[in-house]
């Protein structure tokens, strides 16, 4: 096991220096020159001529690449055109607030998504079954940006009853400690805090949930029929054993396998999902800043981020390989 | 004489397959009621998208500002926008550009990710690796991340966003193609036709491709919804088809400064959006367990 995943995470190194060159073609080789849109209209011939030195942009791409390269090695991603921080602090200052959200989508979207999909599969072709699936299919076909705009109109407009932008009352921010809002106010013990980075985080992360949620749902339903029609679970109903126990121990147990592999593979869709959730609500993660950072052609900012997220991304779908073995005594990789 | 007979045994088991394949299928898929509505609605759309410029009440792009920001009404069903544009004229006007936005980035990624799969699939080796890891990469960035990078560095406009979309979901063809192709490459009517000479382009495009269409086909149907999704996303971010074109992600996101003040601003081209892929994926899934009975749940 231990060699297996040692020999994933060795195959990870030429995807993400694949990566790196193809985000690095799109920024320097096909994007506008950057140095008009950092400096304004207004920049003289001169000054831009003299901030693409600065930066290095005169030097052929192979070398720039290279440089760029070498830098990551040190721990180095460059610093933003525009605020000259070092990327990765302007990345980590933000991602906080990106993970806290998407963590929030992903367990809302895995606990109703599996409980629905579940309802489903036992109550098939049932009222609530119909239901279910009615809604799964909307949510995977509606714009994430469009339902966020809705639950704001709705709960904020309408009701009044939630914020529809940003992470917490300004006056409210409690002490960094993980960067996480929730977290952070519980260490703190400041319920007022807590409450208000709760209720500001519920619109953004259903709005972020809903797609993950709907495909989790008809993942679950599908998986759980196929699962509820085998021979062990008739065994299992004729033994006697109640109904509950059956789905929950027998059944969803071993339908959970095709449903982490989904789960794995939506957190990473999450990241891109919170680009736009986060442009909607004003959400000061690394979702917004990225959009951005690419409307402003902020290289290193953008190069970072992608570098990040194709990171994640990867990874992500390794730990689901690893959980395979332990959910299935039958998988082992060598 | 045994390659006639062989190429004649090819066209038989051709001639017959396709035929009653498609029978049963086009009967599953009409038995399918989600099908069929997602199908009614698509013909509509595209009736519409045709057909839009004698339907729709305004001219889409001519504003009257002495009537902006209307709420619905007799004279503007959907209302007006904030330069007094008839939103519901606007909406007809960007169904021509969604479905051909859509429909134009999924045949350009069916294209190239059709033919890099089957030269992967068919060729092995290093050809494969060299093929897929590229695919694998591209595939570790979000496809929106990757799409509204191109788009800035591409510039904006609608053959832009076409590329961009399309260009980001190349590989999901590829996979498809190429795994459909190495499930066949080894059977026997392909050894056969390997046989009496055939060479590689024919093999692939002529004897192999036709007989992993369904995947395909399904993919694609699926991918038309997803494309339009995208092209709503990068418009709404300001990315996407530049005016005169009404679009309706471009129309939310300009919309989006009245979302109190003027919410129906807000509700149409959304409800438009979500109608369209709706309809698509109620198609693709019709597709899918049409094309395999065994997935039919």
């Amino acid at each position: 096991m231990l060699k297996y995943i040692a020999k994933r995470i060795l195959l990870l190194v030429p995807v993400l220096l694949g990566v790196s060159i193809i985000i690095f073609a799109i920024m320097r080789v096909f994007s506008p020159d950057p140095a008009g849109i950092v400096l304004g209209q207004h920049a003289t011939e001169q000054s831009m001529e003299e901030w693409r030195e600065a930066n290095g942009l005169n030097e052929p791409i192979v070398t720039q690449y290279m440089d760029y390269m070498k830098g990551i090695f040190k721990g180095d991603f460059g610093q933003s055109y525009y605020t000259k921080k070092p990327v990765a602090d302007e990345i980590f200052s933000r991602f906080p607030a990106t993970i806290e959200l998407a963590i929030c989508a992903i367990l809302i979207a895995s606990i109703v998504g599996i409980l629905l999909g579940t309802i489903s599969a036992v109550k098939k072709n049932s009222i609530i079954d119909n239901i279910s699936m009615i809604l799964s299919l909307v949510g995977v076909s509606m714009p994430i940006f469009w339902l966020g705009i809705l639950l704001i109109i709705l709960f904020s407009g309408i009701l009044g009853w939630l914020p529809a932008q940003g992470r917490i009352e300004t006056l409210l921010r409690p002490e960094n400690v993980t960067g996480l809002y929730l977290i952070d106010s519980l260490i703190e013990g400041d319920m007022e805090s807590f409450v208000s980075a709760l209720k500001h985080l519920v619109l953004p992360s259903l709005a972020l949930a809903m797609y993950s949620m709907a495909i989790i749902a008809r993942m679950t339903r599908s998986t759980m029929l196929e699962t509820l029609s085998q021979d062990y679970i008739r065994t299992a109903k004729a033994k006697g054993i109640a109904q509950g126990r059956v789905i929950g121990k027998h059944a969803l147990s071993n339908a959970m396998i095709p449903i982490v592999t989904v789960i794995g593979i939506q957190l990473g869709y999450l990241l891109g999902g919170a680009m736009l959730t986060e442009t909607v609500f004003a959400w000061p993660g690394i979702g917004k800043y990225t959009v951005e950072a690419i409307m402003k052609s902020d290289f290193p900012i953008v190069q970072g981020v992608v570098l990040l997220i194709a990171f994640i991304f990867v990874m992500m779908n390794l730990i689901v390989d690893i959980i395979y073995a332990f959910l299935d005594p039958r998988i082992r990789y060598s | 004489m045994a390659a006639t007979q062989i190429e004649t045994t090819i066209q038989d088991v051709k001639r017959e397959k396709p035929e009653s394949n498609f029978r049963r299928m086009w009967d599953t898929l009409t038995q399918n009621k989600a099908a069929v509505v997602g199908m009614i609605v698509i013909l509509f759309l595209i009736f519409i998208a045709l057909f839009g410029k004698w339907i729709m009440p305004y001219d889409p792009n001519l504003g009257d500002m002495a009537v902006n920001k209307q709420p619905p009404s007799m004279e503007h069903w959907f209302g007006t926008d904030e330069q007094g544009r008839d939103i519901f004229s606007r909406i007809i006007d960007g169904t021509s550009v969604s479905l051909s936005v859509g429909l134009k980035a999924v045949s350009f990624a069916l294209v190239i990710g059709t033919v890099l799969g089957a030269i992967a699939g068919y060729k092995g080796g290093i050809i494969d690796t060299i093929i897929m890891r590229v695919m694998d990469m591209m595939m570790s960035i979000p496809d929106i991340l990757l799409a509204i990078t191109l788009m800035a560095a591409l510039g904006r406009g609608i053959d832009k966003a076409i590329i961009a979309i399309g260009l980001v979901t190349i590989p999901e063809y590829a996979r498809i193609v190429r795994g459909s192709i190495m499930s066949i490459k080894d059977s026997e009517y392909v050894q056969a036709a390997k046989v009496i000479g055939n060479n590689d382009f024919v093999i692939i495009f002529k004897h192999i491709l036709p007989n992993v269409l369904s995947p395909i086909i399904v993919r694609a149907t699926l991918g038309i919804s997803t494309a339009i999704l995208n092209v709503a996303a990068l418009g709404f971010l300001g990315l996407g088809v530049q005016p005169p074109y009404a679009e309706w992600g471009d129309m939310l996101g300009r919309a989006r400064s009245f979302i109190f003040e003027s919410p129906y601003m807000l509700i149409f081209p959304g409800l438009a959006i979500t109608i369209t892929v709706l309809a698509f994926n109620l198609l693709g899934d019709g597709l899918r367990d049409a094309f395999d009975p065994k997935a039919h749940h």
